[in-house]
């Protein structure tokens, strides 16, 4: 699908951008990062409303975050999650092994360090999607090898 | 089950959704980035203006050789050739829609892109205190960019957009000249 590239490069720029304007120390507090979850937040928000629109009711928390890793992930990434675990107490870690965003950079290990910001978009669109079906969580994301990487979604109990 | 059956048909659609709402989001952060200088607000849009080509432009010229890839279209011969592809095959490809060219001047160095609904203000509403904000930028700085990757340099400007109140979104391009390439001294 060609518009596929449009978003990979504008998410790239988005990326650069918020890195190049950020003021001293902003940087290293996470304010960068923080911009970034904010983006994918309200994206999220907005797509989820968009793409439940005519589908039935979720059973239970389960079914959201099986939603989540089929529908959801196909539509913006073009695959499925690989892996969907949970400690069944609200703690749940979606591993994908060839993550759309990482692909173009190089597998070694000569970028891990700057694989967070690439993640921090995502993580906010899980959160922002989870937020409008009623859960309120935190998505944090971690890389151990490039491309794949495992995202680890803490359902906050109300 | 019906959450099974409208899978794919919509799809398609979704992603572009996607496109439309990360670029919302942008927008949006960019809004607030330069807000709180209440100083600077007139200066808003200006800021916003100039900061936005620079990011268009750089994705105007990865997206060239995308697009060079996909479409197998060969060398266009003249300026109204590269109308055709840009309004026919690259909107077309990537956003979805095909805008017509009119407008040409006399010497056949400028013409206009009319699009007729343009899916980046798909969810836009301009709020009163942003009425300057050109939303849409970013498409002037990709045209500007794909275009210089291959050899040409042009100016693209809006001169009409929906979003202002305007029937139809209009994109002005002017031709200014032909890049030669410049190899470094002693190279052949």
């Amino acid at each position: 699908m060609a518009d596929e590239a449009l978003f990979l490069l504008l998410h790239n720029e988005m990326v650069s951008g918020v890195y190049k304007s950020a003021e001293q120390g902003e940087v290293e507090n996470g304010r960068c990062i923080t911009k970034l979850e904010n983006m994918g937040f309200r994206v999220g928000q907005g797509l989820i409303e968009r793409f439940t629109k005519d589908t039935a009711r979720f059973k239970d928390e389960l079914d959201i975050m099986k939603f989540i890793c089929k529908d959801f992930w196909t539509t913006v990434f073009k695959k499925q999650i690989d892996n969907l675990r949970t400690n069944h107490q609200g703690i749940y870690v979606l591993q994908d092994n060839k993550f759309r965003l990482l692909t173009q950079m190089s597998a070694g290990k000569q970028y891990l360090e700057h694989a967070s910001k690439y993640l921090a978009f995502t993580c906010g669109l899980i959160r922002g999607g989870l937020s409008n079906l009623g859960i309120k969580s935190i998505v944090t994301a971690e890389v151990s090898s490039m491309p794949a990487c495992k995202f680890q979604v803490m359902i906050q109990k109300l | 089950m019906s959450r099974q059956a409208n899978r794919g048909t919509e799809s398609k659609k979704m992603s572009s959704e996607l496109f439309t709402l990360t670029y919302g989001a942008l927008v949006t952060q960019l809004c607030k980035d330069y807000e709180n200088d209440e100083d600077v607000n007139k200066q808003l849009d200006k800021i916003l203006f100039s900061n936005f080509l620079p990011r268009g432009f750089n994705i105007g010229v990865r997206l060239i050789e995308d697009f060079l890839a996909r479409s197998n279209v060969g060398r266009c011969h003249d300026f109204r050739e590269t109308a055709d592809v840009i309004a026919k095959v690259a909107f077309k490809m990537y956003l979805g829609i095909t805008p017509s060219i009119t407008n040409w001047s006399p010497a056949g160095d400028e013409f206009s892109l009319i699009l007729e609904n343009n899916p980046l203000v798909d969810f836009v509403e301009l709020p009163d205190n942003h009425s300057s904000l050109i939303y849409s930028n970013l498409l002037c700085g990709v045209l500007r960019g794909a275009l210089e990757m291959v050899q040409m340099a042009v100016e693209a400007k809006f001169v009409q957009d929906t979003l202002k109140g305007d029937g139809v979104t209009e994109i002005r391009m002017r031709f200014i000249r032909r890049i030669e390439d410049n190899l470094p001294a002693g190279e052949e």
